[in-house]
């Protein structure tokens, strides 16, 4: 098809939804910090505010709680908010209002009122921002009933998932790799949307199952043809949203390979491939494993600054193919 | 159309009867309390009846309101059902929020009552949301944003404030001063005299009444509301009351004197609020009974009919985390 052989970024992919979705619905608006005349912090608004305007594009004072808060009474009143956290660390400005209001009133009111929003926010290291602009914090957002956790790996799910999550009648935090936002892929010119809790099977594999979410998927890809030129087949599985998550296609690629490889970029400690590795123990997949589940994950440490330091806090394609290596030779 | 409580025989007992069953409807939910008929804990506003009831006096039914832990007046000034709001207290699956809210949660969307809330200062960014709302949509409602003394010290008050009055939102910003944030004093917790001159920080008015005279809250709130509704944007009223009961449950009162409760005792809003109607001839004595009898048979209603309602039930309790597209 035509369509999908147009490539477009991952940034340009998020602002063609925004877009669409502005067009198709006067109820939907994005607030945040410098993502009028600026065009945003990584240039993700873009052009928005010459379209849009003002009102709709609304640049923010430096108020991430006020902001994040403001989305939410304005969800509350009907329309569909799109907040921009330039970086996903100060959303840590935000907590009370993403934790303790967004996700808690549809339950706490007895369903009574619903908070359509949209939090984005980069997440991510590789950029030389220490260590206050570079976490992955999605195991927290995860953690919290009544929050959807949407991570895309890819421009076309940048766009399409950015569309569901708009659509959907729930909080749901979108946290954008920034290190993606400059890749390119195939993206569809329509507003097609990508499902909310749909795993992606990048590869199948025969001999191992690489899980790994945010820019680990494309990491994890590049091993894998590595990988291959060694002999070993993996399969590579993208859950692209943490919170619902579809851990079926998980568990029956796990059974099928007998091997669980799971990358993160995040610290290990209580990260969130922990659940899925726990998935995988809590179901007849764990009787099929021929080698223990194995973690790559962050180190547990901050995010340093040094270019050499900061890349070695993060699994690299060479730790994702040495650790699967391991696996292998681990269960022969 | 918004009438003082002072300016029609009718409306005078409209506020009357508004504090009474406020009143009421704490007294009764004290006593289920102190009897254990009731669970968990409530903060009470006895005392603080004539600031919720004057400042819902002055919106008018399409507007809305955020409110606090201390919101039974709010969401009574409003116009929320008793029977529900009090079966919602006693865990019935017929509250407002099916039993998984409780006191502090209680809102009701129908009447633009946009929820009470368990955070300090939580409902005031949110206040501010829905009013950018109305503004972007080109609709003249007015959000009533109240909170108490204490939250004027958090950061939520800061940053949502100073939204509001960049954006010229249609709020009003009412602090119900009732003097303690908790155990800590406002004289303690702030080192200016009054919170209403906090607002020209932001560039909006600030204007202080007696929060205990029901006629004078409405005058305020109502030039603010008028003010807001006319596109020239928020002001913070701050409303001076007291609260006679503890903050919760589980206060024993240790930082202020029997003096001092005593003497706002004498200042109570209620029956103030009687003496000026029956000075001004617009209530009799048999009709100030009347309205006292009524809200005492209301609050006896709601909680006869609450307490015959069915338990909240918890076999569909994840049914409800997230909403259904």
């Amino acid at each position: 098809m035509t369509e999908t052989a147009r490539e477009i970024t991952y940034s340009e992919a998020i602002r063609e939804a925004i877009g669409q979705a502005m067009e198709a619905d006067d109820s939907v608006f994005m607030l945040g910090e410098d993502i009028g005349v600026y065009g945003g912090a990584f240039g993700v608004s873009g052009d928005l505010y010459h379209r849009f305007g003002a009102d709709r594009i609304r640049d923010t004072p430096i108020s991430e709680l006020g902001i994040v808060g403001a989305a939410v009474g304005a969800a509350l009143a009907g329309m569909r908010p799109i907040v921009e956290i330039q970086f996903s660390d100060f959303t840590n400005q935000a907590m009370d209002q993403i934790v303790n209001q967004a996700a808690k009133i549809h339950f706490m009111l007895g369903g009574a009122a619903t908070v359509p929003m949209v939090l984005r926010a980069p997440l991510g290291s590789g950029t030389g921002a220490a260590a206050q602009h570079s976490q992955s914090l999605e195991a927290w957002f995860a953690h919290v009933p009544g929050l959807k956790v949407v991570m895309p790996a890819t421009a076309e799910d940048a766009k399409g998932l950015l569309l569901s999550a708009i659509d959907d009648p729930n909080p749901v935090i979108v946290l954008e790799h920034k290190l993606l936002y400059r890749t390119s892929g195939p993206v569809p010119e329509e507003a097609v949307r990508v499902p909310l809790g749909k795993t992606a099977v990048r590869r199948t594999g025969s001999d191992l199952t690489i899980v790994a979410t945010g820019v680990m998927v494309s990491r994890s890809l590049e091993a894998a043809e590595i990988l291959a030129d060694q002999g070993v087949d993996v399969s590579v599985l993208d859950p692209r949203t943490l919170t619902p998550l579809d851990d079926a296609p998980i568990l029956e690629d796990v059974a099928r390979t007998g091997r669980a490889l799971l990358v993160q970029e995040a610290p290990g400690h209580v990260g969130y491939t922990a659940e899925i590795a726990a998935r995988i123990t809590e179901s007849p997949t764990l009787y099929r494993l021929l080698a223990p589940i194995r973690r790559l994950s962050g180190l547990n440490a901050p995010i340093p600054y040094a270019p050499q330091l900061e890349t070695a806090s993060v699994p690299q394609v060479p730790d994702i193919v040495d650790a699967a290596l391991t696996l292998i030779k681990e269960s022969e | 159309m918004p009438l003082s409580p002072i300016e029609t025989a009718a409306s005078a007992r409209h506020a009357l009867l508004t504090m009474w069953t406020t009143r009421r409807f704490e007294e009764a939910v004290d006593d289920l309390f102190a009897r254990g008929l009731m669970h968990g804990t409530m903060h009470l506003s006895i005392g603080q009846e004539a600031s919720a009831t004057g400042a819902c006096m002055a919106l008018r039914d399409d507007d809305a309101i955020t409110s606090t832990h201390r919101g039974h007046g709010h969401c009574i000034g409003k116009g929320a059902d008793l029977t529900r709001m009090m079966a919602e207290l006693l865990a019935k699956e017929t509250g407002y929020c099916r039993g998984r809210g409780g006191s502090m949660h209680i809102a009701d969307v129908a009447t633009g009552n946009l929820g009470a809330n368990g955070i300090v200062g939580g409902g005031i960014p949110i206040a501010a949301g829905a009013a950018l709302a109305y503004q972007l949509r080109g609709e003249d409602h007015v959000v009533a944003c109240f909170f108490g003394d204490g939250a004027t010290n958090e950061g939520a008050f800061h940053e949502a404030v100073n939204l509001a009055a960049i954006w010229k939102l249609p709020v009003v910003f009412i602090c119900e001063n009732n003097k303690y944030g908790m155990s800590f004093s406002t004289e303690k917790s702030m080192a200016v005299d009054t919170i209403a001159e906090r607002a020209s920080a932001y560039g909006i008015p600030g204007v202080g009444v007696d929060g205990n005279d029901v006629a004078a809250v409405y005058d305020v709130v109502h030039a603010a509301v008028e003010r807001a509704r006319a596109g020239d944007g928020p002001t913070l009223v701050e409303s001076l009351t007291y609260r006679h009961k503890g903050h919760s449950k589980s206060d024993k009162n240790l930082y202020r004197t029997r003096e001092e409760i005593s003497e706002w005792r004498d200042k109570d809003p209620i029956l103030q609020f009687e003496g000026v109607v029956r000075e001004r001839g617009l209530l009799s004595d048999e009709e100030i009974q009347a309205v006292r009898t009524e809200a005492m048979e209301s609050i006896r209603n709601a909680v006869r009919t609450a307490n015959a309602a069915p338990d909240a039930d918890p076999s569909d309790l994840l049914d409800a985390v997230f909403a259904q597209a």
